[in-house]
């Protein structure tokens, strides 16, 4: 059996995901990125290669993809994150009409048809505002580990307004809330909404049609996807795999390029 | 001369004598002080080349002397020094690339920018008026600003013959009368109409040939790439209109690109993918910009760009020489008017431009600083895409200001593009790219 990879190279993890000729997860990995980019992504490859019992030798294709697509230097192409996200959620989530896809510097939206092609898509510009770093901004102000943020959030009863649309100056803006008094859950409920905002106004660009897939490392924070939902007034596919979209969407790409390889010359795909 | 060695001789013709003209002219304007001649500053839209020349004024477009010096890598140092002075980081980055250049005495990287005698403008952008404003404070000379009557609505559009239109025209002329004082007070000369005759003579000869090049750009492979090569064909229309060497560099470029049009010499060696590009050029990564198209197979077949910063050369209008400042009136009020809507209701046009271009997607570039190329964009953008199903990119970066590309993120965004496009040929049959 011909298995392929896909390999997520993001700027804060860098995820891998091993699939069989079916397209189903096999073995998956997750690491930090790190300052070594390459290490990165051929530790991550070979940690999922353990996680699913399969032998380097036995993985047909390999494409990456992330802001350090082009550093995979194994890989056998590159695919932008866009298409990954919207490959890998049409997989999951068949019925996704538009992607949210949460990360760590980049947040976007993205319509796609039913097979996962791109319709349309928008990202935050040259500024982390709405991204998973304006969290890391909030969470080191305030020393609360970041994997903690949205469980105190939920917490919540009189959250603040964070006005601020700069990750930087978010950080003295959470302070002076703090100066104020104000309770921390209140103060990070307002990050959130903070967040949360941005990003609809990205959804809102590419226009929101149901269903909504939400995508990313961020997925992983409950206080994130509750403001979120109630903001959009639907509930969002989030998957257990969704921190993997992007690798699963390589992988799925990857395996297109195997196929093709075994098809006829001149044979039109369906 | 047989085919082969003509085409030997003409190929690559207009982006040499491109360069050539506009270094020249550019030479010409930094040495008029010596000389003793005056400069007028006007802009690429309404620069009434046409009337001012007959005066015997040097022209300074501040537009092109500020994207050179993005162009040329040095536009920050202009933009920090306009920034030092107090202007916000948010105004026009081509108003502080000017502010910071008139700071430092009309030092550029192309050479020195004489002071103005005299500004002529219209309100085709609204930051004209101010802009001009600011010289008039710095150096004191006389300002003409021609107030252009826009469209009463998105239909209603008048044309010649209109009566709305002859009214607007009638007040253009009124204005353009008073211009004609203001310019023999500055320039010490009178006003001569057989001079208007043969300029606006030049520029009937170079709008036919401009308008002659682009629609040759509608032959698959396209001959020119209207993103690089078209900015250079831009210098020479602005900096030459009205003027014989003008003319005959159109009719030659005209020549060359019928040539390689007939003999199926594209701009790439494969064309891949035909784009259109919607606003202003990325300028500090120029190359850059246009390469990261190109190296995936995308040429730029035609772009709105040649038509707003070209003062609307390709429209067709053809002066009448018999009443020379009447229909000076209404070629200005004509080509501006299309110029503007065409920022702001440009999507029927282009839908048009896709099918006579025989296009596969759109390049909306917004500009952060100029908020009159950008502010329609986002509309016209989702216009077009609930006409159809046609693939379109938005991006958003600067006219001069680095500090606002990220060169990085625009690749990404390109490449998704690219993608798309490319699994769209697949769908439907076209094999894979």
């Amino acid at each position: 059996m011909a298995y392929a990879a896909g390999v997520d190279v993001g700027s804060t993890q860098t995820k891998a995901v091993v699939v069989d000729e079916n397209g189903a997860i096999i073995g998956k990995a997750v690491i930090d990125t790190g300052a070594n980019v390459v290490s990165a992504a051929e530790k991550a490859f070979l940690l999922a290669l353990q996680a699913g019992g399969v032998l380097e030798e036995q993985v047909g294709y390999i494409v990456g993809t992330g802001y350090g697509r082009y550093r995979v230097t194994f890989g056998d192409s590159q695919v932008t994150e866009i298409s990954c996200h919207a490959r890998g959620a049409a997989r999951m989530f068949p019925g996704s009409r538009t992607v949210l896809d949460m990360g760590g510097q980049d947040t976007k939206a993205i319509r796609v048809k039913p097979n996962g092609e791109v319709t349309d898509f928008c990202m935050n510009d040259k500024c982390a505002a709405g991204t998973g770093r304006f969290l890391e901004a909030a969470a080191f102000a305030l020393s609360i580990p970041l994997g903690d943020l949205g469980d105190i959030a939920l917490h919540a009863d009189k959250p603040v307004s964070i006005s601020t649309t700069c990750t930087v100056f978010a950080e003295s803006e959470v302070l002076s809330w703090l100066g104020k008094g104000k309770k921390v859950e209140d103060i990070l409920m307002g990050v959130h909404r903070s967040i949360a905002s941005r990003s609809i106004g990205l959804l809102r660009r590419v226009g929101i049609v149901e269903q909504v897939t939400f995508t990313g490392g961020v997925t992983r924070n409950p206080a994130m996807v509750e403001v979120l939902n109630q903001a959009l007034g639907l509930q969002m596919n989030v998957g257990e795999q969704a921190h993997f979209m992007g690798a699963l969407g390589a992988a799925l790409f990857a395996l297109d390029h195997i196929a093709d390889s075994r098809r006829p010359l001149g044979a039109k795909e369906a | 001369m047989d085919d082969q060695d003509h085409g030997s001789e003409i190929l690559g013709r207009g982006a040499r004598e491109g360069g050539r003209l506009f270094r020249e002219w550019f030479s010409r304007l930094s040495a008029a002080p010596e000389r003793g001649e005056k400069t007028a500053y006007v802009f690429v839209m309404g620069s009434l080349a046409e009337l001012l020349r007959t005066f015997d004024f040097h022209l300074s477009f501040p537009e092109i002397n500020s994207l050179q010096t993005a162009v040329r890598r040095v536009a920050l140092d202009y933009l920090n020094l306009a920034e030092d002075y107090g202007y916000s980081p948010d105004i026009c980055g081509y108003v502080k690339a000017d502010v910071g250049m008139q700071l430092r005495r009309g030092e550029h990287p192309m050479g020195r920018i004489p002071k103005p005698a005299l500004a002529v403008l219209t309100n085709a952008c609204n930051t004209y008026i101010k802009w001009a404003e600011i010289w008039e404070r710095m150096h004191g000379m006389p300002t003409f600003t021609l107030d252009i009557p826009g469209p009463r609505g998105a239909d209603r559009y008048s044309q010649p013959g209109d009566p709305e239109f002859e009214s607007d025209r009638k007040y253009v002329e009124y204005q353009l009368r008073e211009l004609i004082s203001l310019c023999e007070q500055v320039s010490g000369k009178k006003f001569d109409i057989d001079r208007l005759r043969e300029t606006l003579a030049h520029a009937n000869r170079m709008g036919a040939a401009y308008q002659r090049v682009l629609d040759l750009n509608r032959n698959a492979p396209a001959p020119f790439n209207a993103l690089s090569d078209g900015t250079i064909y831009l210098g020479v229309a602005n900096a030459l209109r009205g003027h014989p060497d003008g003319a005959r560099y159109f009719e030659e470029l005209a020549e060359e690109m019928t040539y390689k049009a007939a003999h199926r010499i594209g701009t790439l060696t494969e064309e891949q993918y035909r784009l259109i590009f919607v606003g202003v050029p990325c300028y500090p990564i120029f190359r850059k910009f246009s390469e990261l198209f190109t190296t995936r197979g995308g040429v730029f077949v035609t772009s709105q760009y040649l038509q707003f910063a070209g003062g609307s050369l390709d429209a067709g209008f053809e002066y009448d020489l018999r009443r020379p400042i009447e229909s000076l009136a209404e070629g200005v009020l004509f080509c501006q008017r299309r110029s503007m809507y065409g920022m702001f209701f440009g999507e029927r046009e282009l839908v048009e431009m896709v099918k006579t271009y025989r296009a596969d997607g759109i390049v909306f570039h917004a500009i952060k600083s100029c908020r009159t190329v950008s502010t329609g964009l986002a509309d016209k953008r989702r216009a077009l895409t609930e006409r159809g199903d046609m693939m379109s990119l938005f991006i958003e970066s600067d006219l001069v200001d680095q500090r606002v590309v990220s060169e990085a993120q625009m690749k990404n965004r390109i490449d998704a593009f690219f993608e798309g496009l490319s699994s769209r040929r697949l769908r439907a049959g076209g094999g894979a790219t």
